[in-house]
């Protein structure tokens, strides 16, 4: 057991993977001398060398065709897109051609790849550095999505993204990267597709995604020492595959459903579940299930602001509160 | 084959044998292959046998068939929407593009992909692309895992003029020349996008070539209707990027007979033009070409009969072939085999 900030996490996972396989290959914007923007990458140029760990010039398309072409041909390549909002300059790539190949050459073709990204706001960057795209990814037919919580996930995740032989989106969550946990020694290797409970709980189940972990699980905390409100909180950790039996066994014992997303309110993430839960689990339920996202606006840079967009633990708090006292 | 003094008409004319004649004999066949095809892919379209859209390479022969005969076998090609030429000419049995076209299930993908998206793994065909540009990024990684690996195999990536106008045609090629990637970029200038001359819309006469300059490459324009001038190109193109020299952009000139898509009667067209490009039909030039290096007009004949004898072959094959069963359609989504995606 070591603690490690979910920034050293990355690095770690990376290099667990780099030094297992020979056809792991890791590309990207300032990835290599310069250890990455978000300094997650450090080290691993020089332990690896230049002909794994390359270097690209601000050419999103390039990166994310270079590793699709290298996929198809055999290597196990990782991509960084810096910011996540960026997806949208390249989003051919990730809605188009690596999510469809197989399908489209009847399975002739194969994708296994990982774009890894830095996700979310908390930064103030304003509205063009701190969205939550895994809604935008979610939805495409082909792909896969994770977005780890904590360091000893993205270890996990990161390994089981690159061994998966699909394509698989890998949201790191820029707030998290200074965030310490403990990390077991040797390898650490998840399955995708699997949800944690991280704090059981009787009267509601709280379902979040990265960033919003640490925040339900605060809220939590208030919950049951002012209110004597019991929550269960679920890590999502995997939107594609998703573990719905996870969250309708969860649902199942608390009944109540209560969402926690970063990402704005349409077509988020918290909305397929609901609408999974009302189709399967309805009669389980005590009370409508309840979505607390980002409101449906663009995100400002003032901290002030940006503070109040996203779901605060005490906005948590008092919307389950509130939900429950009714 | 040819008796020594038939060759005398193509000594007489100063022309350079460097190419020899099986592999002449190689370039015509793969161009009427893809003009009888193709040809025949657009009678079934009459005929509402090739459904969906289709888009023809009828005029574009040499490029493909001077690409493809200049080749090796580990080389992987990448194509547009307008890839059932280069397909073919990759040894891709005739039927099995048919019958993608037609929908069948003896078709290339089983009638998943269909004509925009010819793929044949095991000929090297990786894929056809049809949002434009996109594959020329992913050629890029092809050559990238060739380099890594040591293979000394290929990319050759196929595109069109109006191509050379969008973003990933840039990426692509400063990314492969800082790289130094075994990549072929094969610009076939056909003078037109869909329906939009390439000159009305570029800053530039030859949309490729006049961009080399600013990836460090040299500035190559071939005559794209002389299957002998694209394969001395194209040789030159793969010993560089064998002999680890990086990347080449190779812009061919050449024409489409036919419209865009099939839905289009090319109306756009100054008179006389297409009179002017079909008196430089490619298959018409290299006819000539084999009678300038003696080859009897028997030899010529049997090539075309043949040819013809296999696209008839492999229509019947198409027309009697099965639709797809419905339950390849959620087939292949995820790696496990099916659509999947929750527990
Ligand atoms: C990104 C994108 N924009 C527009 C189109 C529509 N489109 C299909 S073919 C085409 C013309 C392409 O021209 P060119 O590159 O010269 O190829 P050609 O069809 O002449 O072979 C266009 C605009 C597309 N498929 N993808
Ligand atoms: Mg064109």
């Amino acid at each position: 057991m070591a603690e490690l900030t979910y920034r050293d996490a990355v690095a770690r996972g990376i290099a667990q993977e780099m030094a297992r396989d020979p056809d792991v290959v890791f590309l990207g914007e300032d990835i290599g001398k310069a250890g990455g923007v978000f300094k997650a990458t450090v080290g691993l140029y020089e332990q690896f060398g230049p002909l794994r760990v390359r270097d690209t010039p601000i050419s999103e398309q390039a990166i994310l065709g270079a590793a699709m072409g290298a996929a198809m041909t055999g290597l196990k390549p990782i991509a960084e897109i810096m910011f996540s909002d960026f997806f949208a300059v390249c989003f051919d790539y990730i809605a188009n051609e690596f999510a469809k190949s197989r399908y489209m050459s009847n399975g002739q073709l194969k994708c296994p790849l990982v774009v890894r990204t830095g996700n979310g706001a908390g930064s103030r960057f304003g509205a063009q550095h701190s969205q939550s795209v895994e809604n935008w990814c979610m939805m495409i037919p082909g792909l896969k999505v994770v977005a780890p919580s904590n360091p000893r996930d993205v270890i996990g995740l990161l390994a089981a993204a690159v061994r998966d032989p699909d394509p698989v989106i890998f949201f790191e969550h820029k707030s998290l990267y200074p965030t310490k946990g403990e990390v077991p020694d040797g390898e650490i290797v998840d399955a995708l597709g699997s949800a944690k409970i991280v704090r059981p709980g009787k009267d509601a189940t709280l379902l979040a995604l990265a960033l919003m972990v640490p925040r339900a699980l605060a809220a939590a905390e208030t919950l049951k020492s002012e209110h004597g409100i019991d929550c269960e909180v679920v890590d999502v950790r995997s939107l594609v595959p998703l573990d719905t039996q996870t969250i309708l066994g969860s649902v199942g014992r608390t009944h109540r459903l209560f969402t926690v997303e970063e990402n704005p309110r349409l077509c988020g993430w918290g909305a397929e579940i609901v609408s999974i839960v009302a189709d399967e689990a309805f009669y389980d339920l005590d009370g409508p299930p309840v979505r607390i996202t980002t409101p449906h606006i663009p995100l400002p840079a003032a901290d002030i602001l940006e503070d109040v967009a996203l779901p605060t633990v005490e906005r948590i708090a008092e919307r389950v509160r509130r939900s429950l006292e009714n | 084959m040819a008796k020594v003094e038939d060759r005398a008409p193509a000594a007489a004319a100063g022309l350079n044998d460097d190419i020899g004649e099986a592999t002449r004999l190689r370039l015509y066949r793969i161009q009427v292959e893809i003009r009888e095809a193709e040809q025949r892919a657009f009678d079934l379209f009459l005929q509402n046998l090739v459904k969906g859209t289709s888009h023809l390479s009828l005029g574009q022969e040499a490029v493909a068939a001077g690409f493809a005969a200049a080749m090796k076998s580990g080389d992987l090609s990448f194509c547009t929407y307008r890839g059932h030429a280069h397909t073919l000419a990759r040894g891709v049995p005739i039927e099995k593009v048919l019958g993608e076209l037609m929908q069948r299930d003896n078709g290339l993908m089983r009638g998943k992909g269909g004509s925009m998206h010819l793929t044949s793994a095991e000929h090297g065909v990786m894929g056809s692309y049809a949002i434009i540009g996109a594959h020329l990024p992913i050629a890029c990684g092809a050559a990238w895992r060739a380099q890594y690996k040591g293979t000394k195999d290929v990319a050759v990536c196929f595109f069109g003029d109006g191509t050379t106008n969008i973003g990933a045609f840039h990426e692509a090629l400063n990314f492969a020349a800082v790289w130094k990637l075994p990549v072929i970029f094969v610009c076939e200038n056909n003078l037109y996008m869909e329906y939009t001359p390439i000159g009305d819309v570029t800053a530039v006469q030859h949309p490729a070539a006049d961009r080399a300059a600013a990836y460090g490459l040299p500035r190559i324009v071939v005559d794209g209707n002389d299957a002998d001038a694209v394969y001395r190109a194209a040789s030159a193109a793969y010993a560089k990027a064998r002999d680890g020299g990086g990347p080449s952009l190779v812009e061919c000139m050449t024409y489409r007979h036919s419209g865009h898509s099939r839905a289009d009667p090319a109306k756009y067209r100054p008179e006389g033009e297409l009179e002017k490009w079909k008196a430089r039909d490619p298959i018409k030039l290299y006819r000539e070409r084999l009678k300038q290096f003696g080859i009897a007009d028997n030899v010529i004949a049997e090539i075309d009969a043949d040819v013809r004898r296999r696209v008839d072959e492999a229509t019947e094959k198409c027309k009697a072939a099965p639709m797809p069963p419905r339950d390849i359609l959620t087939k292949d989504v995820y790696a496990d085999g099916g659509f999947a995606w929750r527990n």
